[in-house]
């Protein structure tokens, strides 16, 4: 299914899937952003967000403050809420029409379901849950003898496999666009530019309900006022180590003194001691918090995928041979119980004869 | 009801990863077993089929090794009526694209009115094949399905989101992506093993996928391409003390918090 040469240098621009929900852009939504600007500037090439949905054009300018140079428009009452198929329609129309170089998605629960549905429609390669992007070349060196065949300016995917265990550089250098879901928390968004504009191009290809579209019955919306733990300057994360639900107000208690968030690993989750979206993880949320308190936490390579690239990382466990020690800054074994009620008064102590 | 689930044989990446001296890590040492989302996904499409067991039809597909047979024997086993093996050397090295074509290949074959298949597997964890599947043979998808029932023929799921879920509604055929918080995977029967054991496994090569071109299956046939891979090199593991007194754990971890201006 390769494209002829000619095909490939039709394709140019960096888009981006700008979600939103309840016609509020989602945060992952500028990360793509600050990261396409990056991509865009060796291949000299615009940044443009595709924002799909129901009466969304007034949120063109934010795209713009974080960095989008045009702003595709879908606007179309199917698209009120997120389902497959008008969504999928929508944004391979905007491929097939525009013919971007590259497509950014976020890997979110409505990235992951768009873009492998988009890539197969459009005939594309999709790379998931993408923690690097760079411009370079493929094969990273060249074959000796072919030279020539090397190919440049390629998008360039790093991800993890394996429950990370292993790590894998992809390229897609025979068909365009180049597509990523890209996992959340991973990308810098820029400082906003205040009152930057963008160019505003409306698009709609049409929509005719077909044997695709599923009809959604009911939209159960969580009420929560769980801060998000991404967001997190320090987190002091458990694991089943704690023992109990009861038990984390020993971590609540730390994490207070030191004007924390608590967090949890997947067993946690599963014990049904804390809800999801606590969950730090392969399978939960990606964090990079200034410091990271594991606690309790074994360290399970999943796990660990979700966390190492924190700053400092403290951890505290009574089994000397836990993996989580290989990647903590400052191991402690020991017993938590023990440990974590003194520590919260020590650092209680510490601030107050600041 | 016919429901194909489509199942993948993986290395256990969970709790026993074994790493080799150099610290790659040992994929022969790893057991290979059943996918846990198709393995929820199998178990979903069991209890629809206890809910009709008349009327309902469980037929599980896999692509991959010939020794990949051992999960469709494991499924027939959990109660699975039939089996069905895709195994070719032109399908190897495929990424999800490729492996999509394959199996949607496969499916032309076979009547169906629900496609089962995990959300993603332990290897790769992409959850692309599911979807893609589902764009190849001009099927709905629904991924992340927590719940399925079926009324008439119409399947009704719920489906997970970051802050919320939808009721969904679709006709079949249909495709549906499974969450493992679907159902805890019952085991193996003693009926379900003797079975599992006389099962004839039908095997599929290349020439059994219907409407696939060769430029689309395989290592060739795949758009993405491996630039580089390796195991990961994790950073060092830091210090790690053993205090013999909780105050002592506590002067260390305040010590270390203020060093980095914490606290």
């Amino acid at each position: 299914m390769k494209m002829t040469p000619e095909d490939i240098a039709q394709y140019k621009g960096v888009f981006v899937f700008a979600q939103q929900v309840d016609n509020k852009i989602s945060g992952i939504a500028f990360e793509l952003l600050g990261k396409a600007k990056e991509l865009a500037a060796p291949l000299s090439a615009q940044v443009t967000a595709v924002l799909i949905g129901s009466d969304v054009k007034g949120l063109a300018d934010e795209l713009a403050s974080y960095g989008a140079d045009r702003v595709i428009v879908v606007d179309d009452p199917e698209l009120k809420e997120y389902r497959t198929e008008p969504y999928a329609h929508a944004l391979s129309s905007v491929i097939n029409e525009f013919k971007p170089e590259i497509v950014l998605v976020g890997a979110t629960a409505i990235g992951r379901d768009l873009g492998p549905t988009v890539s197969a429609r459009v005939q594309t390669g999709l790379t998931a849950d993408c923690t690097v992007l760079e411009i370079g070349d493929f094969p990273l060196v060249p074959v000796p003898g072919k030279e020539n065949e090397q190919l440049h300016n390629q998008l360039l995917m790093t991800r993890p496999a394996f429950g990370g265990n292993t790590i894998a550089t992809i390229a897609c250098p025979y068909n365009r666009p180049q597509m990523a879901t890209v996992r959340p928390g991973v990308m810098q968004k820029i400082d906003p530019i205040a009152g930057a504009k963008a160019e505003v191009v409306d698009y709609n290809p049409g929509f005719t309900p077909n044997n695709k579209y599923v009809t959604i019955k009911e939209v159960v919306k969580a009420v929560s006022d769980i801060k998000d733990i991404m967001d997190a300057k320090i987190l002091v994360s458990g694991g089943r180590g704690v023992g109990s639900p009861e038990n984390f107000k020993i971590l609540e208690d730390l994490a207070a003194v030191l004007g924390g968030q608590v967090s949890c690993s997947r067993a946690v989750v599963d014990s049904g001691w804390k809800p999801k979206e606590l969950q730090v993880g392969q399978t939960g949320k990606t964090v990079r918090p200034n410091v990271y308190f594991a606690i309790g936490i074994s360290g399970a390579i999943q796990h660990v995928a979700g966390m190492e690239e924190s700053d400092i990382i403290v951890a505290i466990n009574k089994d000397e041979d836990a993996p989580i020690f290989d990647v903590a800054d400052y191991g402690v074994v020991g017993d938590l119980n023990k440990i974590v009620p003194a520590l919260t008064a020590a650092i209680k102590e510490a601030l107050a004869n600041k | 009801m016919k429901i194909v689930v489509c199942i993948k044989q993986v290395p256990d990446t969970k709790g026993g990863v074994k790493f080799n001296p150099d610290g790659t890590l040992d994929r022969a040492a790893m057991l290979a077993i059943m996918n846990p989302d198709d393995k929820a996904g199998l178990e979903a499409a069991l209890k629809l089929k206890d809910a009709d067991p008349e009327n309902t039809e469980v037929t599980v597909l896999t692509m991959g090794l010939p020794k990949a047979t051992d999960v469709l024997r494991e499924a027939i086993a959990m109660g699975a009526d039939k089996g069905i093996l895709v195994t070719d050397r032109v399908l190897g090295g495929a990424d999800t694209w490729a492996t999509s074509t394959t199996i949607a290949g496969a499916l032309r074959n076979i009547d169906y009115d629900l496609i089962i298949t995990g959300r993603q597997a332990i290897d790769g964890d992409t959850a692309q094949v599911g979807p893609q599947i589902a764009e190849h043979l001009g099927l709905p998808v629904i991924s992340y399905a927590q719940e399925i029932k079926v009324e008439g023929d119409k399947v009704v799921v719920k489906r997970q989101y970051d802050d919320r879920y939808h009721m969904l509604e679709v006709k079949t055929p249909c495709l549906i992506t499974a969450l493992s918080e679907l159902g805890t995977p019952r085991y193996m029967t003693v009926g379900g093993i003797f079975d599992a054991c006389k099962a004839e496994i039908t095997t599929w090569g290349r020439a059994d996928l219907k409407d696939v071109e060769d430029g689309n299956l395989g290592l060739n046939g795949s758009p993405t391409k491996i630039a580089k891979a390796s195991d990961k090199v994790r950073k060092g593991a830091g210090e790690k003390v053993t205090p013999d007194t909780p105050d002592e754990a506590v002067a260390y971890i305040v010590g270390k918090l203020k060093e980095k201006h914490v606290i």
